[in-house]
């Protein structure tokens, strides 16, 4: 076999840690290893190999797991492949019928989408290398015969997501499959790692690790802030070795210094839409971010409106149809469009090499996401990638600034370190056992060996082990249907075939909303919608879907049925989904600017006179100090407070500063949550009120635990746990359980479990989930925390500037607060005398 | 914790736990007990929490304490399944054996229950006429004034304000009333689903179970829930 085109010699620990060090130039002798195939051919093209890629071979071929943090377009992909491509080189090409010497490497991917992509992206430079590969694709979508064929004969190399992966190493004859691995690669590392998908695949990657100990793994990623972190994810038991690409060109970053005046609140921007129009016309293809499906459509409606030039703009999000997404996907592979409206589905994916500016409309809620969206454009390293962005309220502009100063100075919100999710272990632990059976010492082993589960203590492995066994209820009264059996020899295995086929059906962390098929009469599918934004459609209402407007026909073969209209005001969906909270680390830049009234000079006009009044009228609160206002009016009086901590945990601390006001005879009624405030408003006047005591830690105790009796966040939350964790069955299309009902059995099964064994381990991973999830408490817990002592109070006689955004917000979103008989007792209450009358 | 239930010339009360009031004859009943669900599923392998029968039994010994009835009549599927009985935990096979020491306990037969629990005291029987009312666990399809019947487990839902908000309830039109299920995990079946629907031709009333009181809607006001109309 022919090597070895560069310097070669074994790998001396300082060269490596030299080279991790900086950008060093390619040309610097590197002690990799390239075989003939591959030099011949970058050298064909004339190509240079890059520096980050020639160490991420070298520290491979030392035998590290690596860590590649580089920027969008540096030949990451290639880079990850690199090695794998050099020792099947080395290995020489597979006789035409010859079997193999089973599966080199695995390639894992968030997106189905990405691992089509890398196929087509490495057949072809495999195939004029001559090295003779077989490499394949599995994804949700490839037929059983062919995944079975995957499984018995494996290529060389298979492209797949975490979900296959947790269902190959669950297989019996998973340690035939991967026997001979050699490598992992998991791409877009920093998508997968903070969430359970990453928990999921962390434990699939660790039980790779025994299957085949002698493989290693490389984790590609975006720029983080916490490289270490990820590097201990990757790695494993071991840290990876980082390696980090040469930072990109500047991206040149632009707020829109809107000719309109700067809105109040509201979140579409329409006040610069043509100003958007103008720069999508000045750009080759530009992507055009929003944050939520509704604004979207919303967007991408006004945007045609004034599209006079016939621009081709499309749209894209989560609930369109596949088919329309996978059109507007080829159409911009082929340059047919000047932009897309997009949500969060087009943050990963597919290169477009033609996008050269990127949108973003609202603000865009953390540094790394913006980052993330910028990086989106022009993948030449060396042109840097513009970005506009277009603050859609006064808020948004400052935080806007505060993004663009963050962006600036590279710096990103610190991820939270994670701790592992209790159902996706509970998942795991099924899986082991369907895998011809685990011992229980081992597999606890195996598991705290991945980074999510570091910590975990013996004694919550054991509970969950018992949870997948027989429910571990305290209660012992299903040892006799128990789903795990320990065998004489230790081994826990399934206790009955159908075993196996459940955790089949269950497989992996994401779990849909009920969602109703969206089609148009006598026509196509445009998409799908949460199901209880159909319940709440009459006959003939219309709303904005798919980029139209539409009349709800009624409910038809499994869909709601709609025809075109041209209604007034149509509704739009408001999607549960695509609304992220603003983060914590943009939150304190947000404070301290507003904190700084020198720094109001660069803002637009009426945003700086908007602040300079606040000052006159109330005061602007220093960056430490949490400002809570009341005044008077229209008969009510309102409580406004800033803690700029995010929609959810102001939803928290709204549900329950109000059952204190109740408690004080304050008679609340009411209130509205923005990312940046909260209002509420009473009967009684809060003026007098304690505020250190309203706003006191100790309302997380039992407030919180009386409220989330009732709360159906926490029972959604529950929902989720259930399923991931395989206490309920998941929904499948077209079988009988349909979302619905799991929706409602889970909530009965909630009831019972709080009220008969609340420390049961699938609430404790319910608490953990809410915590810093839907009900954000471990987030307002800190801020209570922080602001302890830092109220500063001032009671108003009318209302302030700086809350005219948020009680804007009054009646556009639906009141929080009321608790369910309130609301029972409006529908009731006009009725109750035509209830009574007696026929 | 109360709501009157409008029925020609009798007091019927919607009670919050579940149960059908009729103080006339100090008579409590209550539809749908599906004791044991829950281990019904764990044989399947699916370990549901263990604790439905003793919360079912739990709600049922409050209802019975705060009222006082002379009677209870258990309207039909008071077990899951036939084996149902023989599930029961001790304690709460004990619960239930107390219960049916205090009052006088009629089982109406259901179809998850067609034979007598034997394991239980009881009298047994297939309907009970109350004067002009008749107690049975299935609805008749023909109109049948006076009947008051379970095995549908009905609930309904209301948009308030944006929110749909869904809960098990009663049906009546004032000639015939149908049972919210009582077991803690009886599912539901939209009111607007055909069996339910066609008992009352000439509209409804839904006495929806709130947290704290009952709360009479007319179907004119109730939006069905998508996902049981699709599924037909």
């Amino acid at each position: 076999m022919a090597e070895a085109s560069l310097a070669e010699a074994s790998l001396a620990e300082a060269s490596l840690a030299e080279a991790s060090l900086a950008d060093e130039p390619a040309t610097l002798p590197v002690a990799a290893r390239l075989a003939a195939p591959i030099s011949d051919w970058f050298a064909g093209r004339g190509w240079q190999i890059r520096a980050h890629q020639l160490e991420t071979l070298a520290a491979a071929q030392a035998g590290h797991s690596v860590l590649l943090v580089a920027p969008t377009g540096g030949g990451k992909t290639l880079a990850g492949f690199l090695p794998s491509l050099v020792e099947l080189a080395e290995r020489g090409p597979r006789r035409p019928g010859m079997p193999g010497s089973g599966l080199h490497t695995l390639y894992v991917s968030p997106l189905k989408a990405l691992a089509v992509d890398v196929l087509r992206n490495l057949e072809e430079p495999a195939r004029e290398m001559g090295l003779g590969l077989s490499i394949e694709t599995r994804t949700g979508d490839t037929p059983p015969a062919k995944r079975d064929r995957q499984r018995r004969m494996p290529p060389d190399i298979l492209l797949t997501t975490p979900e296959q992966v947790a269902l190959m190493i669950s297989a019996p004859d998973a340690d035939r499959t991967f026997r001979h691995l050699k490598r992992v690669v998991v791409d877009e590392a920093h998508a997968l790692w903070g969430g359970k998908r990453g928990d999921l695949l962390a434990l699939g990657l660790a039980r790779l690790s025994q299957l085949a100990p002698t493989s290693r793994r490389i984790g590609l990623s975006a720029t983080v802030a916490d490289e270490a972190a990820l590097a201990r994810w990757v790695g494993g038991g071991t840290p990876a070795h980082l390696v980090k690409g040469a930072p990109g060109a500047e991206p040149q970053l632009r707020i829109l210094a809107s000719e309109e005046r700067v809105p109040w609140s509201g979140h579409s921007a329409r006040h610069a839409l043509g100003e958007v129009l103008t720069a999508i016309a000045g750009a080759r293809t530009a992507l055009v971010f929003v944050n939520t499906r509704a604004q979207a459509e919303f967007v991408f409606q006004d945007l045609w409106r004034m599209n006079h030039a016939g621009l081709e703009i499309a749209l894209h999000h989560g609930s369109l149809s596949p088919e329309q997404r996978r059109k507007v996907e080829a159409a911009m592979a082929a340059g047919k469009l000047r932009a897309v409206v997009c949500t969060s589905t087009l943050d990963l994916g597919i290169d477009w090499g033609a996008v050269d500016l990127v949108i973003q409309i609202g603000a865009p809620k953390g540094a790394a996401r913006m980052i993330q969206r910028i990086g989106r454009a022009n993948h030449r390293l060396d042109e840097p990638s513009r970005a506009l962005m277009v603050p859609a309220n006064r808020f948004e502009v400052l935080e806007c600034e505060a993004a663009v100063e963050a962006v600036r100075e590279g710096a990103l919100d610190p991820e939270f370190a994670r701790t592992g999710a209790l159902d996706v272990l509970a998942q795991h632990v099924l899986g082991m056992a369907c895998a011809g059976g685990f011992e229980a010492d081992a597999l606890y082993g195996e598991v705290t060996s991945a980074a999510p589960y570091g910590d975990l203590g013996r004694t919550d492995f054991d509970r969950v082990v018992e949870f997948v066994a027989t429910g571990g209820y305290a209660l012992k009264e299903y040892e006799r249907w128990r789903r795990l059996a320990r065998r004489k020899d230790g081994l826990w295995v399934p206790a009955h075939p159908a075993v196996s086929r459940q955790y089949r059906m269950n497989v992996g962390t994401i779990v849909q909303s009920p969602m109703i098929k969206v089609r148009l009469k006598g026509g196509r599918t445009l998409g799908e919608v949460e199901e209880w934004f159909v319940e709440q459609l009459r006959l003939g209402d219309t709303f904005v879907f798919a980029g139209e407007v539409l009349a709800f026909q009624g409910l038809r073969e499994m869909a709601a049925m709609v025809t075109r209209a041209t209604g007034r005001d149509p509704m739009v969906p408001s999607y549960n989904g695509g609304r992220f909270p603003l983060s914590t680390f943009l939150a304190a830049r947000v404070r301290r600017l507003l904190a700084e009234p020198a720094r109001w000079l660069s803002l637009p006009a009426p945003v700086s006179e908007w602040l300079g009044v606040q000052r006159l009228r109330s005061i602007i609160p220093k960056a430490g100090e949490l400002l809570v206002e009341t005044f008077p009016r229209a008969g009510k009086h309102y409580l406004v407070c800033y803690p700029f901590e995010g929609r959810l945990a102001h939803q928290t601390l709204g549900m329950l500063m109000t059952r204190r006001m109740e408690r004080a005879g304050l008679k609340p009624l009411g209130f509205v949550a923005s990312d940046y405030a909260l209002a509420a408003w009473s009967l009684g006047d809060p003026a007098g009120l304690d505020m250190g005591a309203l706003f006191d830690e100790d309302m997380l105790g039992d407030d919180l635990e009386a409220w989330l009796a009732e709360s159906a966040l926490m029972k959604r939350t529950f929902r989720n746990v259930a399923v991931i964790a395989g206490l309920i069955e998941r929904r499948h299309p077209g079988l009988e359980k349909t979302g619905r009902q799991v929706t409602f059995s889970s909530d009965l099964i909630y009831d019972v479990l709080r009220r008969h064994e609340p420390d049961h381990i699938l609430m404790q991973a319910t608490w953990a989930d809410a915590a810093t999830g839907l009900l954000d408490i471990r987030r307002l817990g800190e801020m209570l925390a922080r602001i302890k002592g830092h109220i500063v109070i001032r009671n108003l006689p009318r209302v302030s500037p700086l809350a005219v955004p948020v009680m804007l917000e009054i009646g556009r979103e639906p009141v929080a607060g009321e608790a369910m008989d309130a609301l029972l007792g409006e529908a009731a209450d006009a009725l109750i005398s035509e209830a009574m009358a007696v026929d | 914790m109360q709501t009157p239930i409008a029925f020609a010339g009798l007091a019927l009360f919607a009670d919050l736990s579940g149960a059908l009031w009729l103080p006339e004859s100090a008579t409590l009943v209550v539809a749908d007990l599906h004791l044991e669900k829950g281990s019904s599923f764990a044989t399947r392998g699916v370990p549901l929490p263990p604790y439905d029968s003793l919360a079912t039994l739990i709600r049922l010994e409050e209802a019975c304490t705060r009222l006082q009835p002379r009677q209870v009549v258990a309207l039909g599927d008071s077990f899951h399944d036939v084996e149902a009985a023989s599930r029961l935990g001790p304690g709460v096979a004990e619960r239930l054996a107390g219960l049916l020491d205090r009052v006088d306990w009629l089982w109406i037969l259901g179809n998850h229950d067609p034979r007598p629990p034997d394991r239980f005291a009881g009298r047994v029987a297939e309907t009970l006429a109350l004067g002009p009312l008749l107690l049975r666990h299935e609805p008749e399809a023909a109109p049948a004034p006076g009947e008051v019947a379970g095995h549908l487990h009905p609930k309904a839902g209301v948009v308030v304000r944006g929110r749909r908000i869904g809960a098990r309830c009663f049906v009546s039109d004032g000639k015939r009333v149908l049972m919210p299920a009582f077991g803690a995990y009886a599912g539901g079946l939209d009111v607007f689903e055909a069996p339910i629907r066609s008992l009352f031709p000439e509209g409804f009333h839904a006495y929806l179970l709130g947290r704290d009181s009952v709360h009479a809607i007319s179907a004119s006001r109730l939006t069905p829930g998508a996902l049981p109309r699709l599924r037909r």
